[in-house]
């Protein structure tokens, strides 16, 4: 009987696959406009809202009325000053704790005492709202920068260590054998096995911290107000709230979902879809 | 290729022998898993360690790659790098494109960017895979995946590859194709592969010597020298007769056990 031979690479083309990503265009498409409906959507109900005449329109301005609010601070120019405050604030304070949190973290993962020791603290300090520590930042610091920072850290920190720890306690340990296997030790087995294996979880880690941070820095300028302080989106707040004027309070937290919204699918969603695609741990959504 | 290609001092340090193993034993709390084993292989010898479940298969391959100490006994390897071993998983990294997988082994060993990446795609040339050198591993199939693996192992030019497996959890057509790739690598890269198997016809194609392992515990029960020619089928008289009088003893050994 004749013996036919084959090449392994003739099998790997039965099992591969070609499948073409589309272009950016459209799927940027297809991710933005369920959005822009859900927002014509909740507009619609507001306007309907308004026309019934519920409240008086000073108590429940129409979306129109807080557009040209909206409009109003931009032209002159309180809205941009208000929005650099907060977001420069909010990416400073992220970025220290980033800075703090992922040592503190990888710390935390790796020697088992200081783990068992922290852990539940770090823990029980995330569900803590940070908002709780304005009153004793501002006993501490006065009506400064540094309180406004502080209650941000103590927002941000706790999430960006935990999701160091878990996403370092994920890593398999098949990796930590190949690791050894091929020569991997401290540093190298950091830097080259356990750090890039926890990235998924520890961008999901990110994300939160950064959605803490946002959340803390607004509850600190919202109630440690002060002129002194610069501008910021809580203290657009606290100015509407004062003047009784609640298109401006709308503006604000409209700005400020905003920039949440912008954050998360400008920044971290499409940071997470590459760290999961690359892995192959993306799903079609 | 010099990472492939075997040198003489390689195998001047041993003089005869890869791998040896002189009355090795293992224990876990007080647990005997080896008893007194005692073999070696040839530079160069392609050798299948073969046993049922709780040989200690897995402990033995261990303890040659260095990852564990034997209780009693000595374990000796040939080569200044400690050896490759190649799992019953592929064990890519997912975030490494195919090629970083196998430089990633070339930069633990400090060699340059360069020569790494050259080096790189002449291995996965090795295993066929030089078209796939930028995909992830999570693009490829898994017969591809552990040939990537088999590539980074061979990557840590250490003169004895260790297999635990390596082939169990592909598909049977898979097999028999990694299988004639495996000894085409084996011959083209002159490694001492020791190569733990469950299967017993794997071990009558793959092996120049066959080592048949009681179990509870691990030790030596029987050998074979293998002299038919590569590349062997199973098909084939010679191997299906080895295989049956393997299969004999195996089964004979596992009856001793149950008592029934």
């Amino acid at each position: 009987m004749a013996v036919t031979e084959v090449d392994v690479r003739d099998l790997d083309a039965l099992e591969q696959l070609a499948v073409a990503d589309k272009p950016i265009a459209i799927r940027a498409w297809s991710a933005t406009w369920p959005l822009l409906l859900a927002i014509v959507v909740i507009a619609g109900a507001w306007q309907l809202v308004y026309l019934a005449h519920l409240k008086p329109a000073t108590l429940l301005p129409s979306p129109r009325d807080v557009v040209s609010e909206i409009s109003g601070l931009a032209t002159s120019g309180t809205l941009w000053r208000d929005l650099w405050g907060s977001v420069h604030r909010a990416v400073l304070g992220f970025m220290v704790s980033l800075a703090i949190g992922t040592p503190l973290g990888v710390l935390l993962g790796r020697v088992r005492l200081l783990r068992r020791m922290f852990q539940p603290i770090i823990s029980g300090l995330q569900s803590l709202p940070s908002v709780a520590w304005v009153p004793a930042a501002v006993i501490w610091f006065g009506l400064s920068p540094s309180t406004i920072y502080f209650v941000v850290l103590m927002g941000a920190i706790p999430s960006i260590t935990n999701g160091t720890i878990s996403g370092l306690d994920q890593v398999p340990p098949l990796f930590s054998r190949v690791g050894t296997v091929l020569g991997a030790r401290g540093l190298t087995m950091a830097r080259h096995v356990l750090l890039p294996a926890a990235l998924p979880t520890y961008v999901g880690g990110l994300r939160q911290g950064w959605a803490f941070a946002w959340r803390s820095l607004m509850a600190a300028e919202l109630i440690a107000y002060s002129a002194r302080l610069g501008g910021g989106l809580g203290q657009l707040l606290n100015e509407g709230q004062n003047l009784l004027d609640e298109s401006m309070v709308l503006s604000a937290i409209l700005t400020i979902l905003v920039v949440g919204i912008v954050i998360e699918l400008g920044v971290f969603a499409p940071i997470e879809r590459r760290v999961l695609r690359n892995r192959g741990l993306a799903t079609a959504r | 290729m010099a990472p492939v290609t075997l040198t003489h001092q390689d195998f001047q340090q041993t003089a005869t022998n890869a791998v040896i193993l002189d009355g090795v034993s293992k224990a876990y709390d007080g647990r005997t898993v080896l008893q007194d084993i005692t073999l070696s292989a040839a530079p160069g010898e392609f050798v299948c360690l073969l046993g049922a479940s709780g040989c200690g298969k897995t402990t033995l391959l261990n303890l040659v790659a260095g990852l564990d100490q034997p209780t009693t006994g000595q374990v000796r390897v040939a080569g200044n790098a400690r050896p490759a071993l190649m799992f019953q998983e592929p064990a890519l990294f997912p975030w490494l494109s195919a090629a970083r997988n196998v430089e990633l082994a070339l930069r633990l060993r400090a060699i340059g960017k360069e020569e790494r990446r050259e080096t790189a795609r002449e291995l996965l040339d090795v295993v066929r895979l030089a078209d796939a050198a930028d995909k992830r591993p999570h693009e490829l199939s898994g017969g591809m995946r552990q040939r990537v693996a088999l590539a980074r192992a061979l990557a840590q030019d250490s003169p004895v590859l260790l297999m635990d497996e390596p082939f169990a959890a592909l598909d049977a057509i898979t097999r028999d194709v990694l299988h004639e790739e495996l000894v085409r690598v084996w011959q083209q890269t002159g490694r001492t592969v020791l190569f733990v198997t469950h299967n017993v016809r794997e071990a009558a194609v793959l092996a120049q010597r066959i080592v048949l392992l009681g179990s509870r515990p691990g030790r030596v029960i029987r050998e074979w020298r293998v002299e038919l020619p590569q590349p062997r089928r199973i098909e084939a008289p010679d191997t299906s007769a080895l295989a049956g009088e393997i299969t004999e003893h195996l089964r004979r050994e596992i009856a001793s056990h149950g008592g029934h």
